[in-house]
């Protein structure tokens, strides 16, 4: 690996991704317990410092390759096989942006309700570890690292929500916990098995490393397919994927906001991310075969999805039942094998989570102004808080995927590309945009419009603090509506490297739409 | 001029955007005057791009503008392009000049109201929206303005939000029109799979060169008919229209009786190549759906009492005319009584603006009459729009209409005849409309208490800035007609036919030839039966409502609609809700039941290993947390990572 030779000389800026924040965690537990105003301080310079690294990379990112970039490779246990290799290409680029801007942004927002400020040490520094956790998890390039990054996650997130959460927290947490742990399990013995058998395929010796195993190794179809699975069962409870999904509302209704706000943001983007860099990279034969039951049930999660939220009675178990659906576009367009689809699923990735974790500060900061979240309970907030109302407005449109605005490019894409491959799949699929209009302007009404009673009529305006907050989603989700071609340009050849190698490895052909000369005379230039 | 098309939607743009700056600053009037000189802005570039364009060969009259890559992803290569041809630009033309009309009424309209800036604000981004629409190169440009108009539709709507019966309203027409937005999406990626484009260029070629099977070509053509009838409120999909009446009235003209609405025929008509190179029943049920809607409202609108359903009910109408004249692939008929509509819809819209305005809000046509003494301005205008309406010459609704009509009996006379029965429903019931608020006794003195008027109520004659639109409209009501006359004997050579030479390279490969049949040699007294039948309907409504010789026949049924409306919400609130309520529970009991099943069965079975281990999920969770810390420091330290 040459780019690895030469990246390790300069700086190690993956490396520093992971660990600036996991420091700023340490910092703050050693911290005076009687300061706690430094740990905001810590957490929010660090988190800000990670954040603009973030945009370092993507600034220096080399857009016309496929590859990795800015490898970092340093041998770990030599005697298994395992090393600290990061690395970034265009599949995991923007998620890695993501996760720098959303944390400080999750930080600044919302302050954690507490009553005792001395909490806010622990808060601050679990949040930290949470971002280092995330972004070890979108770096790795070894399945061992993965692992190790994809468990650390789970740990803040439980304390996060059981001890800044809300009223069921407790029940909350430990099914989260469970729940995600058990999908792990199927996955850490998935990841031994494929070590030892790809060590008796084609590889000769135990590597833990992803590329190595990928192009190196070779199964036979049924044993590919077992391993396959049990990769799958830990990205779809992560996902997750219909019938898997019951932890998500509790866990993201009991959550902090921040919680909520990094749970939807990126979180769940784990699954996703996972499925195409280790599911459909490592088993592409797998992948493949076990398409139509993906397909399936994304498209059972978008309007299952949907239907569920419509009827919720609580603003942010609605907002939860919505990302079920939306990930379910994007399960669709990975499982559908062709550029646009797969380039959609990444973009959608990232939309899903600017435009749901700004519905999570909004509902956040309703939560704050009147403490409920029950929709029944709100009512005529236009009226009184207008440009609340009208922020809110911008990131509902942009969830119900009006185009323009950054949801609709994502969606149309996965649509129009799984179209190629899955058509009554996306016959179906695509009836989800009548529900996404469905329960968010249902929800809306009920919210904002009406006549302001008694309890809403002093609802306060949004704040400047809040606004600024809020400035940055609004300014992607209008940017990457109007002009996504600076990010579908650096996902697109990691997307087509992907297919390439399924191609390789399955013979699948990804089909292409038919070329039509055009004779007509646009006059041009005349 | 051509090469700055961009400057059309450019203007209303930058209107927006300044008022959502400096709106509130700007305040009333200011911001109303910005938003009208804006669209006027646009208008004259448009104006010029047409002399330019008219300037040109005919084969040349295309140009294209592409501003920017917007979705390139492998063979998808979708550009933000705008296209200039005659039929966009004739669009164009129309909804920048009635728009700007419309923006001038509404400055009038919308005095004293405390958010008046803030109308303007979505008035320009609709106009915008509306011009990214027509101009699109591509299907994927027009549904960007197909989907901004339809959010700017919601805001609008639901403009007086703190009314429950606007912002329902609101949200019916967002989700009814999504329905039809699938048919676009689906259309688009058919479109994509036969040509690997979805531009127009592409798409339309493909469809004439055979490249497009047929089979695709109608699924194509019918897809898109969904949107159509989603966005231009055709059967089944029309009931959000009347609903939509909730929005302030300038709205009403702008957007649901002259622009927006007429947006799917005029994606039909872009699309023409498709549906001539589709199966020979995909017309034929686009003519029918036309048909039949033209009928059904017209029926409907019979029976109201509000002044502005009856007008909506009378635009759900006059659209199935236009699909009507799609369908039996008139497409210039199509696009003409889009204009001349747009003339007069807008026009008595502005009227009943006028009308409601003078009578401090009221909308409901029992407590009007005898307004003509006190609004004879808005009378007189009103009187020309419904003229032109009922098909009277040489009005211009008359000369459209009766286009449509040679063009339908030319591919079947049931489809006539229904046109014809809709003809003398049409006049009956504007005629009673008219009747009822400007003739007769005035019945709204006895109402004046409620209004706290306290005696002295008194409906007054709207102000200038309203009344100028009103004379503008109606002018254009009397002459529209000019710009497609039929080639009767005593009309000169060089009037005829102007809107379908101008329309000829965009049309021609759909349009249908119906000179030398026989219907076309009869067109003098098909053109006179027409006459008769609008005279037929005024004649009857003057009996029943004027002379009272007739007793007035107004079934509850038609009131309500067919009852149409009601059934579909008993279905929603009753089967559906409930459904939707079942795949909760379903959900909470089932799905998420079977999850905790397995972790009380696990708890109970484990209380035996329960005492080896702590059992608690904060010990294990925190062990795993200081591992994880130690062993960062350990790779940063042992490891030398960083």
């Amino acid at each position: 690996m040459v780019a690895a030779a030469t990246s390790a000389m300069s700086f190690p800026l993956l490396s520093v991704l992971v660990f600036l924040p996991a420091a700023g965690a340490l910092i703050i537990t050693m911290q005076s317990r009687r300061r706690p105003e430094y740990a905001k301080l810590v957490a929010l310079l660090t988190s800000v410092g990670t954040g603009a690294l973030s945009l370092w990379a993507l600034r220096n990112f080399d857009s016309h390759s496929g590859g990795f970039q800015f490898v970092s490779r340093h041998p770990w246990i030599e005697s298994w096989g395992i090393s600290w290799h990061l690395g970034i290409d265009g599949i995991s680029l923007f998620l890695v942006v993501l996760t720098g801007l959303l944390f400080p942004l999750a930080i600044v927002g919302i302050d954690p309700h507490n009553d005792d400020p001395g909490r806010d040490k622990p808060y601050f520094a679990w949040l930290l570890l949470l971002e280092a956790g995330v972004m070890g998890s979108f770096l790795s390039l070894d399945l061992f690292l993965f692992f190790v990054f994809f468990e650390i996650v789970l740990v803040p997130m439980y304390f996060l929500i059981g001890g800044w959460g809300y009223e069921g927290r407790v029940y909350a947490a430990t099914k989260f916990f469970l729940y995600t742990m058990v999908g792990s399990a199927f996955m850490l013995v998935s990841i031994l098995a494929t070590v030892f058998i790809a060590r008796a395929n084609g590889l000769g010796r135990i590597t833990f490393d992803l590329i190595e195993l990928a192009e190196g190794a070779s199964f036979a179809a049924s044993t590919g397919r077992w391993l396959f699975m049990g990769f799958a069962v830990a990205f779809a409870v992560k996902v997750p994927i219909f019938p898997l999904h019951t932890w998500l509302p509790d866990a993201h209704t009991q959550a902090p906001t921040a919680g909520s706000v990094v749970l939807a943001g990126v979180m769940l983007k784990l699954g996703t991310y996972g499925f195409l860099r280790f599911g459909l990279y490592l088993f592409p034969e797998a992948a493949r075969w076990s398409r139509a039951l993906w397909l399936t049930l994304a498209v059972i999660g978008i309007i299952y999805g949907a239907i569920a939220a419509t009827m919720q009675k609580d603003l942010k178990r609605l907002v939860a039942y919505s990302s079920v659906a939306h990930l379910g576009f994007i399960i669709l367009g990975t499982f559908a094998f062709t550029s646009q689809a797969i380039t959609g699923s990444v973009m959608q990735m990232v939309n899903h989570g600017v435009s749901t974790g700004a519905l999570f500060l909004m509902v956040g900061m309703i939560y704050e102004r009147r403490h409920t979240r029950q929709i029944a309970e709100l009512r005529g907030i236009q009226q009184v808080a207008p440009v609340f109302a009208a922020a809110f407005t911008v990131v509902m449109l942009s969830s119900i995927g009006v185009p323009g605005l950054n949801g609709f490019v994502g969606e149309y894409l996965v649509l129009i590309g799984s179209f190629l491959t899955a058509r009554w799949w996306v016959v179906i699929a695509a009836t989800g945009v009548i529900l996404a209009a469905l329960y968010l302007l249902w929800a809306y009404q009920r919210v904002f419009h009406g006549e302001p009673d008694d309890d809403n009529r002093s609802f306060p305006e949004l704040r400047w603090r809040e606004g600024l907050t809020l400035l940055p989603f609004i300014g992607v989700i209008v940017f990457t509506g109007v002009y996504p071609k600076p990010m579908l340009e650096r996902i697109e050849p990691a997307v087509n490297s992907l297919i390439e190698h399924v191609s390789e490895r399955t013979g699948y052909v990804e089909p292409q739409p038919a070329a039509v000369e055009i004779d007509v005379d646009h006059g041009e230039g005349e | 001029m051509l090469d700055v098309l961009w400057l059309i939607p450019a203007f209303p743009l930058l209107g927006f955007v300044i008022l959502l700056l400096a709106g509130r600053r700007l305040g009333e009037p200011g911001s109303g005057f910005l938003a009208a000189a804006a669209v006027l802005g646009s208008f004259a570039v448009t104006v010029a791009a047409f002399f330019e364009l008219l300037s040109m060969d005919e084969h040349h009259r295309s140009h294209v503008v592409t501003l920017f890559e917007w979705v390139p992803v492998s063979s998808l290569r979708i550009d933000m392009a705008l296209l200039a041809d005659p039929l966009s630009i004739t669009m164009a033309l129309f909804v920048t000049g009635i728009g700007f009309l419309i923006h001038l009424f509404a400055i009038g309209y919308m005095h004293g109201d405390p958010k008046f800036s803030k109308f303007f604000l979505y008035l320009n981004l609709f106009v915008l929206s509306m011009l990214m629409l027509v101009l699109g190169e591509n299907l994927l440009v027009t549904f960007l303005g197909w989907e901004g108009v339809g959010a700017c539709s919601y805001f609008l709507i639901s403009f007086w939000h703190t009314r429950d019966s606007a912002a329902t309203a609101g949200k019916k027409a967002f989700v009814t029109n999504r329905i039809g937005d699938w048919g676009v999406m689906l259309a688009m990626f058919l479109g994509f799979q036969a040509v690997g484009s979805v531009s127009y260029s592409a798409l339309n070629a493909g469809a004439e060169s055979g490249a497009i099977s047929s089979s695709t070509a109608t699924g194509i053509a019918l897809l898109l008919f969904v949107g159509a009838m989603g966005k231009s409120a055709q059967l089944p999909l029309y009931l959000w229209l009347p609903d939509a009446m909730e929005g302030p009235t300038p709205v009403s003209a702008l957007i649901h009786a002259a622009t927006m609405v007429t947006a799917g025929v005029f994606l039909m008509t872009r699309m023409n190549p498709m549906i001539a190179a589709a199966a020979d029943w995909a017309p034929q049920i686009i003519a029918w759906v036309g048909a039949v809607t033209a009928l059904f409202a017209a029926t409907i609108a019979v029976a109201q009492t509000d002044i502005k359903k009856v007008l909506a009910y009378s635009t759900v109408s006059q659209l199935g005319y236009m699909f009507l004249a799609v369908g039996s692939g008139a497409f210039v008929a199509a696009i003409f009584h889009m204009v001349t509509h747009a003339f007069f819809k807008a026009l008595m819209f502005l009227g009943s603006g006028s009308v409601i305005h003078g009578m401090h809000h009221e909308q409901d046509m029992r407590r009007m009459g005898a307004l003509r003494a006190v609004m004879p301005i808005t009378a007189g205008t009103f009187i020309i729009g419904w003229l032109a309406i009922a098909g009277v010459p040489p009005f211009a609704g008359f000369w459209s209409k009766d286009e449509i009509l040679l063009f339908t009996l030319a591919s079947s006379p049931v489809l006539y005849a229904i046109g014809l029965i809709t003809a003398i429903l049409t006049a009956y019931y504007m005629t009673r409309q008219v009747i009822m608020v400007f003739f007769g006794e005035a019945r709204w003195e006895s109402h004046a208490e409620e209004h706290g008027a306290h005696g002295d109520f008194k409906p007054h004659e709207s102000p200038a800035i309203m009344l100028f639109p009103l004379v503008v409209l109606s002018v254009l009501s009397v002459l529209g007609g000019i710009i497609q006359l039929p080639s009767f004997g005593i009309i000169p050579k060089g009037l005829r036919h102007r809107l379908e030479d101008w329309l000829h390279p965009v049309v021609a490969p759909g349009e249908a030839v119906i000179s030398g049949t026989a219907v076309y040699d009869a067109k003098v007294w098909l053109a006179l039966l027409a006459i008769a039948c609008a005279l037929l309907g005024i004649a009857g409504a003057v009996l029943v409502y004027g002379k009272r010789r007739i007793r007035a026949v107004e079934p509850q049924l038609l009131a309500d609609g067919w009852r149409y409306d009601a059934a579909i919400s008993a279905f929603m609130g009753g089967p559906g809700r409930r459904a939707f309520d079942a795949i909760a529970w379903f959900d909470a009991k089932v799905v998420d039941g079977a999850v905790n099943g397995v972790a009380s069965l696990v708890r109970s079975s484990s209380g035996a290993v329960r005492r080896v281990q702590t059992g608690n999920m904060r010990n294990y969770a925190g062990i795993v947390g200081v591992g994880v810390v130690l062993m960062l420091v350990w790779f940063v330290i042992l490891r030398g990572v960083l």
